[in-house]
């Protein structure tokens, strides 16, 4: 879950990067664009390893959570609500929201994309990846989804991120300064891609 | 102070268990809670009734043989203490306390509030040991220089008295706080050194055969713990087990 969490939070960042160009610059982002998406190493190579990250960190999430609710058959008459947050002991929850945003993400995005490289073969051109993205964001239903699960995301994060570290047994006398970067990290990539959407809906 | 009890009753382990309401007046609150069961024992038995069955042996928190949740917090409401060291001054006049056994597929229910924390023991077997030659000749242990730093973390670890309490705080029911409380303590000391490959992928085996839940590092165990042991040590555990793994 660590690993597969971290390899997933590093494609994020390079996600938010290329979306901000949008924000800026409507050729750098087509640029960026056609580069992913006709790049056969990213293509070919990390397209694939990443979906199989993806796959892999949601189907471990599973595992772990049926592990998990398993080792206590009988559960407690009386609840308190604890010291750990409330988003460590929920973590499904939020991954779930995820894992219905990504279906959502692969409606709008991915099944087109490749549709319109590798089943269709339509020709490369090269500066329609602006507009196809601004088109999406002209749907509020589909900015308040977005809105919604980067919320989630960020919270999810929030977790995630700190205990990846934990996990990979690493937790020492810089572990509160990792933390605090982490908390940035996961605060400032979910509110990046919110301000994304937000951006282009009311600028089109 | 007058107090509303709902405790769990099982009289066996293949029996139902359901919580049973009691009420017990003049309660005072000098007394330890396990004092306080034992008078509520008192009135059940003079009634004719079972007594309600609880683990506890030294009562002065160091040899980890009680439990119980009380109102949904192992060990009860007040922090790094065990259920006999909680005094009944933590709680109020006209309270309903909730005492219930710690819960895990690994601990099953003896009786009532009993029960079988023996997988602990078998973890324990697994590695949570130092092999020592007695021939004749042994070593004097405090003849090995050991850095100061390193010994006070050693024996921090191991002031972890087995209890369970982490187990019962965890949403997971998992064992990795006194895991890795038991393999930290050999970790940082040379005389742990001789096991230490196979001690970290031991012990994690014998915890999921026996059906704890998985660490997924929410920090309730470290947060109820009757001797605050840390989840650094966890950490430690993690990189004990990656480096067994790798080498």
């Amino acid at each position: 879950m660590a690993l597969s969490g971290i390899f997933l939070i590093s494609f994020l960042l390079m996600h938010v990067s290329i979306n901000m160009f949008s924000v800026f610059s409507a050729d750098a982002y087509n640029v960026a664009s056609h580069f992913m998406g006709t790049n056969p190493l990213v293509q070919f190579l990390l397209q694939p390893v990443l979906l199989f990250g993806v796959v892999f960190h949601f189907l471990m999430g599973f595992v772990l959570e049926a592990k998990n609710r398993a080792s206590r058959p009988i559960s407690y008459a009386k609840k308190d609500k604890g010291n750990a947050s409330w988003i460590s002991q929920n973590m499904i929850y939020s991954g779930l929201v995820i894992l219905a945003f990504l279906a959502l993400h692969f409606v709008d995005f991915w099944i087109p994309e490749i549709s319109y490289k590798y089943i269709e073969f339509k020709p490369a051109v090269e500066d329609r990846y602006y507009g196809e993205l601004v088109h999406k964001f002209s749907n509020p239903l589909r900015v308040g989804a977005y809105v919604i699960s980067f919320v989630l995301l960020g919270l999810h994060l929030l977790h995630g991120f700190q205990s990846s570290f934990q996990s990979m047994g690493i937790n020492n006398k810089f572990t509160p300064a990792i933390k605090k970067f982490m908390t940035g990290f996961a605060i400032v990539v979910p509110v990046a891609f919110i301000f994304i959407a937000v951006f282009h809906f009311i600028n089109h | 102070m007058d107090l509303k009890l709902k405790i769990w009753r099982q009289p066996n382990a293949g029996a139902e268990g359901k919580i049973v309401d009691y009420d017990i007046k003049e309660v005072s609150p000098d007394m330890s809670f396990l004092e306080m069961l034992d008078v509520l024992n008192n009135q059940l038995v003079e009634k004719g009734e079972q007594p309600v069955a609880f683990d506890h042996d030294c009562r002065e928190g160091i040899c980890g043989m009680c439990s119980l949740q009380i109102n949904g917090k192992p060990h009860g409401p007040d922090s790094a203490v065990t259920t006999c060291q909680l005094h009944m001054r933590k709680f109020k006049d006209g309270d309903t306390i909730y005492i219930e056994p710690f819960r895990s597929k690994a601990f099953p229910v003896i009786k009532d509030l009993v029960v079988d924390r023996s997988s602990f023991d078998r973890i324990q077997h697994a590695g949570g040991y130092v092999s020592v030659n007695t021939s004749g000749n042994t070593q004097d242990a405090n003849a090995i220089p050991i850095n100061k730093d390193d010994a006070d973390k050693a024996f921090d670890a191991a002031t972890c008295i087995g209890c369970g309490a982490c187990v019962a705080a965890c949403k997971n029911a998992s064992a990795m706080l006194f895991v890795s409380a038991k393999v930290s303590q050999y970790a940082l000391l040379p005389q742990g050194q001789v096991e230490a490959k196979r001690r970290a992928e031991n012990m994690v085996a014998q915890m999921d055969a026996e059906g704890f839940g998985a660490c997924t590092n929410t920090g309730a165990c470290a947060a109820e713990c009757p001797k605050e042991i840390s989840l650094t040590n966890i950490a430690r555990l993690n990189r004990e087990y990656l480096k067994s793994s790798l080498s």
